[in-house]
């Protein structure tokens, strides 16, 4: 175990949240989502930690974190950025406004801008299909976007 | 409900919630203490109204009166003119499109006139927070009806006769499964609620979970009753965190009322629910698979038989429902199978929750009789294509299923139709596209999904639809054979007859549909090079018509990527020099098009 890195107060929380689920590895999914709560991504050391404490092979943990989208080996941005792509959202340009946030922030989908400020991601339905198409910075929903309302979006988060 | 005189309902839904409608509660609340209103007034915060086009939505009961589009600075109109002076703000009401007058009553609102609400019966009419109110309008009441009247072997009697069907997608008949299930005996087995809805554009169990988080609950136990079964488990999105808590409030008040938990109502009865999140993997849709993920594992499917009615979580017997599904049930034990068995059709009795979106005015959820039409979907109750443009396909089953056009407008809904019509019912997302949707490029769109949801685990699926949708790539970048359209059809055998799950088998569904309504487009792409949608980017380049171009510059402003320069020809007339787009610097988002009040500015 020498490879990992981690903070004693990090292994500690890691440590807690296995044990509240009885260190059980049948209950790895939901150890990961409160892990990943608490620390917004699962890197590398934080999986081989989850799987010493629930007693299972590292490569089972990240056959799971790789496999569910919702998990996440790379930190996202201040204000992490997500555009929807689902059906109704596509057919109403969804994919316009995505390639102007790329354009703005100069990052591809599942980037991070240098300084960390944003992030930008794709999913699939947020179910606010009336206002598509629709991105969500942080726990904010903008709706009705177009292109040209992307600049004014991004402005609301400068510094 | 009572002691109150009027009623002030909030959609609290996800849409309505995403513009604002919460500020609109906080408003209510203070604006209604300020003037002493309290005691006469209630807000409530509810489910889903359907109506999301017009959200945010307030509805003040009883007269009925249906506000549209409320900001949050209306609600002090709200408040001095209807609930105090009891005049209707007429602004705020919904506008009939045709005639432009005022509807305030959504009864005579053409976008509920057609519908029946039995899943969604207490969405929007109930605070899904307070299961006082579900019990007030007869929640639990089934539950009590099978406990105290009706044996284990009634129940599953009465579900078979109502011809319930899954609506998850397949349509297999409710009572059936529950029946074997019923016939395994085990120490214990599970009730399952399939809550992982994950075909993207659809928020039909989302909404439900939302607005009546009890009728699930409620039906999850009269299953447990007549499979024998005392655990249930609610497998949802983690995607969905307002429906999570709604469920986790809705259990533990079932719980303090004694419907769920020991001895239920009295009856000796067992039977308690637990929740499970899903990390966002569609396949886990797919009834094998949701059960390896609830055990921990990968979300991968499994071949069947063994069903899960034999072995399902934990190896134990397991029915597994979808919510729609679950929602029907306390009302056909309480109305009766044959009340049920008189709406819908032949074969596909009831209703069927669809969520309508895309290209439509009226995008929202809709809860219709199985027979209903296409045609009065669209043009009645969705009132009809955005913008007066031309209806071009409907997609429904979402990744599973396929392209509906102006041919099938007066099919009537029900299983067996859609599949004949190359379709499918699916979960219920229904995205209507227009003109400006490419055909080929939805099919791509699909097929990237897949690609993207491909659990990996068998070789048709993983492969086969990675290089269909390299195909698709090729076809929509102007590269594409006639060779690749056959290529495409072959391939797209081979996955439907030999892929592992329901997911791999049904995948080829929107290429294959989309080649059989839209093969000219297909053939537009490969040999004039042309989209006649003109979403296709890679054939298409924006052009400025110099004799036109009046070199006010607003296009070149307005260009995100710097492309468009002048030039030095004047046109005769003109005073300034005409503009020019540079084709390798434009990066063909449209937006010089849509800032030129000239039309100079064309897609060739």
């Amino acid at each position: 175990m020498s490879k990992i890195k981690l903070s004693a107060d990090k292994l500690n929380t890691i440590k807690e949240i296995c044990a509240s689920f009885g260190n059980k590895s049948g209950e790895v999914i939901n150890v990961l989502h409160q892990v990943q709560g608490k620390f917004g991504y699962l890197p590398a050391e934080v999986q081989e930690a989850v799987a010493h404490e629930l007693q299972m092979p590292v490569a089972k943990v990240y056959g799971i974190v790789s496999f569910y989208s919702f998990f996440t080996m790379q930190p996202k941005g201040k204000h992490p950025i997500s555009i929807c792509l689902g059906t109704a959202c596509y057919v109403r340009g969804a994919e316009k406004v995505l390639d102007e946030f790329k354009r703005q922030l100069n990052i591809p989908d599942g980037g991070v801008t240098p300084d960390g400020k944003f992030s930008i991601d794709t999913l699939r339905c947020v179910g606010a299909c009336g206002l598509a198409p629709v991105a969500m910075i942080g726990d904010k929903v903008y709706g009705r976007l177009t292109p040209d309302k992307v600049k004014d979006v991004l402005a609301e988060y400068a510094e | 409900m009572a002691k109150y005189k009027l009623h002030v309902l909030v959609c609290g839904g996800t849409g309505c919630k995403s513009s604002n409608s919460l500020q609109i509660i906080e408003n209510f609340k203070s604006l209604i203490a300020k003037n002493n209103l309290q005691d006469d007034v209630q807000v409530i915060k509810t489910g889903c109204f359907g109506f999301c086009e017009q959200g945010p939505i307030v509805k003040i009961m009883p007269d009925n009166t249906f506000y549209t589009r409320v900001k949050p600075e209306d609600v002090e109109r709200i408040v001095n003119e209807h609930l105090i002076k009891g005049r209707k703000v007429p602004d705020l009401l919904y506008t009939n499109p045709e005639n432009k007058e005022h509807v305030s009553d959504s009864k005579h609102m053409d976008f509920y006139k057609k519908q029946i609400r039995i899943a969604l019966r207490n969405c929007g009419f109930i605070d899904p927070e307070n299961i006082d109110e579900c019990i007030s309008r007869g929640g639990y009441e089934a539950l009590g009806k099978c406990l105290s009247e009706m044996t284990p072997e009634q129940v599953i009697a009465e579900m078979k006769a109502s011809g319930l069907r899954g609506r998850g997608g397949a349509g297999f008949p409710t009572g059936l499964k529950w029946e074997l299930c019923a016939k395994n005996k085990a120490d214990q087995k599970y009730v399952i609620c399939n809550a992982d809805e994950g075909d993207p554009g659809a928020f039909m169990d989302r909404s439900i979970l939302e607005g009546d988080p009890n009728s699930v609950i409620e039906a999850m136990a009269i299953c447990g009753y007549a499979i024998g079964a005392t655990k249930g488990l609610i497998y949802i999105r983690a995607e969905y965190p307002l429906a999570i808590d709604r469920l986790k409030i809705a259990i533990r008040q079932a719980r303090e009322y004694g419907l769920l938990g020991e001895d239920i109502l009295g009856s000796g009865f067992n039977f308690d629910i637990e929740l499970r999140y899903g990390a966002g993997a569609f396949v886990c849709g797919e009834e094998t698979a949701l059960i390896h993920s609830m055990e921990g594992m990968r979300g991968e499917p499994t071949l069947k038989p063994p069903f899960p009615a034999v072995s399902g979580y934990m190896g134990k017997p397991s029915n597994v429902n979808n919510v729609e599904t679950f929602a029907n049930v306390p009302v056909i034990i309480t109305k009766g199978a044959e009340w049920f068995n008189k709406i819908g059709t032949e074969k596909s009795k009831g209703t069927k929750v669809f969520a309508l979106a895309g290209q439509i005015n009226n995008v929202g959820l809709i809860e219709v009789p199985m027979g209903i039409t296409l045609r009065e979907i669209i043009y009645e109750i969705g009132g009809g294509i955005k913008g007066g443009r031309k209806f071009k396909a409907v997609q429904t089953g979402g990744p599973s299923g396929g392209c509906l056009t102006e041919k099938h407008l007066d099919t009537p809904i029900d299983y067996e139709s859609l599949m004949a019509a190359g379709s499918m019912m699916g979960s219920g997302g229904m995205v209507v596209m227009d003109e400006t949707s490419c055909m080929v490029a939805i099919a791509k769109f699909y097929l990237e999904f897949t690609c993207e949801e491909s659990c990996g685990k068998c070789t048709p699926c993983r492969v086969g639809n990675k290089r269909m949708c390299e195909i698709l790539d090729k076809i929509t970048k102007g590269n594409g054979t006639m060779k690749d359209l056959e290529d495409l059809r072959n391939l797209a055998a081979v996955i439907k007859d030999t892929a592992l799950c329901g997911l791999g088998q049904t995948s080829p569904n929107p290429v294959l549909s989309t080649m059989d309504n839209f093969m000219d487009e297909y053939i537009e792409h490969v040999q004039d090079k042309k989209c006649r949608a003109g979403v296709c980017k890679s054939l298409m380049s924006y052009v400025i018509d110099k004799e036109v171009c009046i070199g006010c510059g607003k296009c070149a402003k307005g260009c995100p990527a710097d492309a468009i320069t002048k030039t030095e020809y004047i046109a005769p007339g003109h005073k300034l020099p005409s503009m020019v787009i540079n084709s390798e610097k434009c990066i063909k988002c449209g937006a010089c098009i849509s800032g030129c009040k000239f039309g100079a500015i064309s897609v060739k």
